[in-house]
């Protein structure tokens, strides 16, 4: 597809939790917990305020729709702050050092005096109702000539357990948020540049890792759509697909307005018709738990309701999600039927009574109440309406869905949302502050040097230079560890170890230090490396895990070791000459147990298979 | 690099500027240019309509907020305070009154006078003389327990007074300005016929409890449910979101007492907390006034030392009444040499009274009543449940 011509245009928003020892604004630790750990339990309401402009912000009046009572875990772990019972602390000042960091990294501008903000936030996952963010600064530079906007410092949201179910844990943990200009092309290069950004990130060594501590939101649009914001894509890999599927969301709904507009369809209900009695016998296990149906026709909608706009989406797919903001199930609608329990003599006697014809769709919705049902009916004409206006691609938040495609979620928000926190003081950003400020090392150019530096392949040395055992590498080549060696354990024998079950956490990095200076000096071989950390994992001190291995075994032992294995398998050596020297390893390393370097078992073994094979001379 | 943004003010030597994103920045006034200066515009008023068949309730405002914002705008702290500023930001009270609203004071609640007391005192008798079947004061809940007990003391109120504040500012989806707001305004329009406060009975948007005016205390600096009864259990509660409000048979019911308004106070009197250590020459700072209530230790006490000052500010005529720094249990200077020593001093016991309650009492019983002794033996009555006669087990 050429994406160019189509006017692609997309940017980032990059949020990406800080490693910082407390939350931004308490002294909570930045600790996530299981959901059965929970000590405590409450539950709230939340109501859209007024901006400080005076307007109710378009997206968090969406959210009123349906007022919601949540519930939140607390943990010994989460504060008052956290249960919004306390004000907060003032920002933690760890989290605007890992800020200014990162602008500095990119070359950005710092704000003079950094002033927190309320983002009005009313879905629950926050407990204040907002989420407290600041610009930090601005103006920042990519490899692809594009710009990074702003960077800001946020705290993170509350995770949803279930439904209308909040943990705590998260609730504050310091974020931060970086935003692209809309300088990207293609789905590959929003891709790359994401990339860059979250190696630029993980080079501060002040970033969480790990599944759900980065999360990128996608801002895209045609030339002939719409800007829409896609939330919570958290698998890199997926950014470059997502940006493809709405590619395709935004051009299947020009032609479907296109269509429309031949076809001549109109939305001119202004509300639904109820429909409740026509179900009395139905065998749709959600008609029959409602205690309202309510239905509408769209004129001229058949088949397109029903038409894939993206994998696993349809038109009808972004009614149902306009629907469900007035706390309905879904809709049904008779492209889809007869289906779910609904037989085709009742969608026939609903097309009757509703008098549609033939290029009519109808719309079902099951509410709770008459005003549920009301509600949901007016936002499936609100969405049908623009479905056929100029603007057949509605600018709209979204979330991401599994497999790349996405779901409406709100409108976009706009400034009417922020409102200032008036329980924290600004903080400045003086001269010598910005100055004192250090810039790390890039993760690229560090494993640049550790291939020039120590012969490590590059593939290796990138691993190497974003793991967080790289301090224990740099001591370790600085104490005279050949590098190599602590790189294999680091990268290959940890993680295979960590893949079969050993709990490697438990291995200090002093034993890491202690195993290798035993390798450099006889005392162990490396293949007892994989030995001793698991039983040092198990509990045991390096001490004890270096005198469980087999002791030591003398030169002339070895020999003598190898002479008897040789010996026994005479014929075997006899016919596989050199090429019994993998199997025969096997056997001494596992009759020394680790004890002898396997470097010295194999010249020992490769001299005996010689002598052993070579023509006896008389 | 140029941004474009909207002045907000200038604070601490930096100027406030607004974003496009709506994001506030400082940066020093001299980087700022003067692109246009919008019109200051007229804050939008929507009028609500109400219905006249429910209940009439008043709304007597003294600063403690319902709906308040600031609006950058107008460039001023608009006073949302009219019935329609109010039932925009909570349009649940629609449901439940009809109501009419009397701004009195607009001042942070440490900011409170007796004086203040007294207007709000004959602000809402007049308002009940006016057939208003119920009062909401709204305040800040800093010394909301001070004002509802001189209320409880100054009004004989045949209908409720109920006292209303929020803890988490108006300003935040989270608040609780609204469920309290609703609560307070059920608890107005129930059977209650005394002075009470109404707020957060937990954490939980669930329940208010309703607290005799004379008996509750702020308990906690920040949380929802920072106000406590103290040595007797809330007198009702109101659930919510369903309103249902509920009354001990303690509580006293709307039309037993006939309407009166007792306005006098002395405001000629102090409360101070005894400590380890205190200076009698403290003491000397109260000579001259006509009462003094302590909040001593365990069951009364100060050190020995503060017993002879004591006794000559009693000789000068001050009335000193002993209350506990416990806030739970009552006061006994018969057990120990230093109570006894304090009553022979001439030093009166406050019984259960909370020493902000016995403050409040004692300033008006001394506004009302010229005779010392009597003053004394009415110390000691109880007038509007701030004494309890037995001291309940269990709480």
């Amino acid at each position: 597809m050429d994406y160019k011509a189509l006017g692609l245009v997309a940017g980032i928003e990059i949020h990406q939790q800080l490693d910082t020892h407390e939350k931004l604004f308490c002294h909570c630790p930045t600790m996530l917990r299981e959901i059965a750990e929970h000590d405590g339990e409450f539950s709230r309401y939340l109501r859209a305020t007024v901006s400080e402009m005076g307007e109710i912000d378009r997206a968090a009046k969406e959210e009123m729709k349906s007022n919601r009572m949540f519930r939140y875990y607390s943990y010994d772990t989460t504060c008052l702050v956290e249960n919004d019972e306390e004000p907060p602390a003032p920002v933690n000042d760890e989290a605007l050092s890992v800020c200014l960091t990162i602008g500095k990294m990119f070359g950005m501008t710092p704000v003079p005096q950094v002033h927190t903000m309320r983002k009005l936030v009313i879905d629950g996952s926050n407990t204040s109702g907002f989420q407290r963010t600041a610009l930090v600064a601005f103006n920042g530079a990519l490899p692809n000539g594009g710009l990074i906007e702003t960077i800001c410092l946020e705290e993170e949201a509350a995770q949803r357990v279930k439904d209308e179910v909040f943990s705590l844990d998260r609730l504050g943990i310091p974020l931060i948020e970086i935003t692209t200009s809309p300088c990207m092309h293609t789905p590959e290069e929003v891709r790359n540049t994401a990339e860059h950004i979250g190696m630029v990130l993980r080079s501060t060594g002040k970033v969480k890792r790990g599944l759900g501590t980065i999360r990128q939101d996608v801002n895209i649009s045609i030339a002939a759509g719409a800007r829409v914001e896609i939330k919570g894509v958290q698998d890199l890999d997926l950014i470059a697909e997502v940006v493809r599927r709405e590619v395709q969301r935004q051009q299947s709904l020009l032609a479907i307005r296109d269509e429309l507009v031949m076809r001549g369809a109109v939305v001119d209900a202004v509300a639904g018709v109820e429909v409740t009695a026509l179900f009395k016998e139905t065998t749709s296990a959600v008609l029959k738990k409602a205690k309202k149906i309510h239905a509408v026709v769209l004129k001229g909608f058949a088949g397109l309701v029903g038409r894939e706009i993206q994998p696993e989406r349809r038109l009808g797919s972004e009614m149902s999600d306009y629907a469900k903001k007035c706390g309905v199930g879904g809709i049904f609608h008779t492209d889809e039927l007869p289906a779910y329990g609904v037989t085709a003599e009742e969608v026939a006697h609903l097309r009757s009574y509703m008098h549609a014809t033939e290029p009519d769709c109808v719309i079902l919705v099951a509410g709770a109440s008459e005003k549920q049902a009301t509600c949901a009916i007016g936002q499936v004409l609100t969405r049908a309406k623009l479905a056929l206006s100029d603007k057949p691609v509605p600018e709209e938040t979204r979330k991401m869905l599994e497999s790349g495609s996405t779901a409406y979620m709100r409108p976009l928000p706009g400034a009417a949302r922020m409102y200032p926190e008036t329980d924290v003081l600004p903080v400045l950003i003086d001269e010598a502050r910005w100055e004192a400020v250090a810039i790390p090392e890039l993760i690229t150019a560090k494993a640049d040097r550790f291939v020039a530096a120590y012969g490590i392949e590059r593939n290796y040395a990138l691993q190497l230079a974003a793991s967080d055992k790289l301090p224990l590498f740099e001591q370790a080549v600085a104490e005279g560890i050949k590098p190599k060696l602590a790189v294999f354990t680091i990268l290959s024998t940890a993680t295979e170890l960590r893949r079969d079950g050993v709990d490697i956490a438990k291995i200090p990095d002093q034993a890491y230090l202690a195993t290798w200076h035993a390798v450099d000096s006889g005392k162990a071989a490396r293949e007892a490396i994989p030995e001793i950390f698991r039983s040092i994992a198990e509990g045991s001190t390096f001490a004890e895990a270096l005198g469980k291995l087999a002791p030591a075994v003398s030169r002339e032992e070895l020999e003598k070791i190898v002479k008897t294995i040789i010996a026994g398998r005479a014929d075997f050596v006899q016919q596989k000459g050199m090429a019994a020297l993998g199997p025969l390893m096997g056997v001494v390393m596992a009759e020394v147990r680790g004890s002898v370097d396997g470097k010295v078992v194999s010249e020992l073994l490769k001299k005996e298979i010689a002598a052993a094979t070579s023509p006896k001379t008389p | 690099m140029s941004k474009n943004g909207v002045f907000i003010t200038e604070r601490d030597g930096m100027a406030v500027v607004k974003l496009d994103s709506g994001y506030n920045i400082g940066i020093p006034p001299g980087s700022c240019t003067l692109v246009e200066r919008p019109a200051p515009q007229p804050s939008r008023q929507i009028d609500v309509v109400q219905n006249k068949n429910l209940p009439d309730l008043a709304i007597v405002s003294t600063g403690g907020t319902i709906a308040s914002r600031i609006d950058y705008r107008t460039g001023s702290v608009t006073s949302q305070f009219n019935a329609s500023d109010i039932l925009t930001a909570i349009p649940e009270l629609a449901e439940i009154a009809n109501y009419r609203t009397i701004p009195l004071a607009t001042i942070l609640s440490e900011n409170m006078t007796p004086a203040i007391w007294q207007e709000l005192a004959r602000a809402v008798y007049d308002e009940i003389k006016n057939g208003a079947q119920g009062i909401i004061v709204t305040h800040g809940t800093d010394t909301m327990a001070y004002s509802a007990a001189a209320i409880s003391f100054m009004v004989d109120t045949p209908v409720p007074i109920v006292f209303v504040g929020s803890q988490r500012s108006a300003d935040r989806p989270s608040s609780d300005n609204a469920m309290n707001a609703v609560c307070a305004a059920a608890a107005a329009t129930s059977e209650l016929g005394e002075v009470a406060v109404v707020m957060h009975a937990t954490t939980n948007d669930d329940t208010c409890a309703i607290h005799r005016g004379t008996r509750v205390r702020k308990m906690h600096t920040s949380r929802r449910d920072a106000f406590r009864s103290l040595g007797l259990a809330p007198i009702g509660a109101v659930e919510y979101p369903s309103r249902k409000v509920t009354l001990v048979p303690d509580a006293v019911r709307r039309g037993t007492r006939t309407l009166a308004l007792h306005d006098a106070l002395d405001p000629h009197c102090a409360l101070i907390q005894f400590y380890p250590g205190m200076s009698p020459e403290l003491l000397k700072a109260y000579e001259g006034y006509h009462g003094l209530v302590i909040a001593g230790t365990g069951l009364g006490h100060t050190s020995t030392t503060l017993i002879p000052p004591l006794k000559r500010l009693v000789d000068n005529g001050t009335l000193v009444v002993m209350t506990s720094q416990c806030m739970n249990g009552r006061v006994c200077d018969r057990v120990y040499d230093t109570g006894r020593d304090l009553l022979n001093a001439g030093v009166i016991e406050g019984g259960d009274m909370l020493p902000e309650a016995a403050l409040v009492k004692l300033m008006w019983v001394l506004g009302n009543e010229m005779d010392r002794t009597k003053a004394a033996a009415l110390m000691q009555d109880d007038l509007k449940g701030e004494c309890t006669r037995r001291s309940a087990h269990g709480l």
